[in-house]
């Protein structure tokens, strides 16, 4: 089956690892801005990254035919620094045009401190000054559930931003619901130990059912396992779900939320010539 | 939208991982006790015991409850307490 990830670090994977994912299904993959492994001392730190996210990964994503698109901000554990966060994010126009660019993020909280949310809501002014679609980081462990209620009521708070177009990314079985009766869009991330898994995503697609839902595998520094879209799939199947909802998740709920950006020019893979998704990148 | 399957068909698929999970859990909790000192005041294991009990009560939402337990609080007046202007 076909499948996107919207939501995976390649930056932090190998070149073997697009080749593993083309070859699981994978056909695009959605690669939001994050943190590097250690605080960036400078704004041309990121402007070198970003070219990164819109240069060199589409192309590596392009060698196995993998359609390679990106968000752009700086991340919540950076945002703590809030001089270097304003420089980045009156940088960030500076790439918003260029090909694969989906819109801001992952922004988001941390560590639920207030110069997090004040980064966060620089980032919503943009975002929604530049019609851009908005991909948002929720935090970890003990902090997500209030993390990811201070993070609703900012998007609540600003009538300018579109709800169908902002992406509240690691939702766990205590936040899934609040994100998805405000209209926001949900992701759930397949990580081994924290975040979700296989089995309790499948668990909330049958609870909540597969309308504005995602599954990625965050694919980042961590013990993370990229083809964990797969096992998602997998764990589907020997449910006993048919392949239409399945692919509903997988496939045509990313384009579908995707499709909102000025930047998803996609090419279905039954469409594409092997010229035309390597040309692009 | 509910499960695909019939409770039998649940139990007969998920009856050997979930046999392995609390024995996980049980051997954890042992291996807990063995170990030097203890770990009786810590409010990690108060909150542990909640959750068990989350577990083996008969009430829905079960996962959801057991997450809330290890969460912290959300109180509606953060703005004001951190100093946050809405924009």
């Amino acid at each position: 089956m076909y499948y996107i990830d919207p939501h995976i670090h390649m930056v932090s994977r190998v070149t073997d690892d697009y080749e593993t994912l083309a070859k699981m299904g994978c056909v695009a993959v959605s690669e939001p801005a994050f943190w590097a492994g250690f605080d960036r001392g400078s704004v041309d730190g990121f402007r070198d990254y970003f070219r990164q996210l819109t240069e060199f990964e589409p192309k590596r994503a392009g060698w196995y035919r993998v359609q390679h698109y990106t968000w752009l901000c700086i991340n919540a554990k950076e945002a703590e620094n809030v001089s270097l966060s304003r420089e980045v994010i009156a940088m960030i126009p500076e790439f918003l045009d260029r090909p694969g660019v989906l819109g801001i993020g992952e922004i988001g909280l941390n560590k639920n401190t207030r110069n997090e949310a004040i980064i966060f809501l620089e980032h919503l002014d943009l975002a929604a000054k530049t019609n851009e679609q908005i991909l948002i980081h929720t935090p970890h462990l003990e902090d997500k559930h209030q993390g990811t209620r201070m993070i609703l009521d900012m998007l609540c708070d600003d009538a300018r931003l579109e709800r169908g177009r902002v992406l509240v990314d690691h939702v766990e079985e205590h936040t899934i619901r609040p994100v998805l009766e405000a209209g926001f869009w949900a992701g759930m991330t397949l990580y081994p130990t924290t975040k979700c898994n296989p089995h309790r995503a499948v668990d909330m697609i049958e609870m909540y059912g597969p309308e504005r839902l995602l599954v990625n595998s965050a694919g980042d520094w961590g013990p993370s396992k990229p083809t964990a879209v797969p096992d998602f799939i997998m764990a589907m199947r020997l449910r006993g779900h048919p392949e239409s909802l399945i692919r509903k998740v997988v496939y045509e709920n990313p384009v579908e939320f995707f499709s909102q950006s000025r930047g998803f020019h996609f090419t279905p893979p039954e469409l594409a010539e092997p010229e035309e998704i390597g040309g692009r990148q | 939208m509910s499960s695909a399957a019939t409770a039998p068909a649940v139990l007969d698929r998920e009856f050997l991982d979930i046999r392995a999970r609390v024995l996980e859990l049980a051997a954890a909790l042992d291996r807990l006790d063995r170990a030097d000192g203890s770990v009786g005041g810590d409010a990690r294991m108060a909150a542990i015991a909640q959750a068990i009990d989350i577990v083996r009560d008969s009430k829905a939402d079960r996962a959801e409850r057991v997450q809330l337990i290890f969460s912290r609080p959300y109180e509606k007046g953060w703005r004001q307490k951190l100093g946050v202007v809405p924009r």
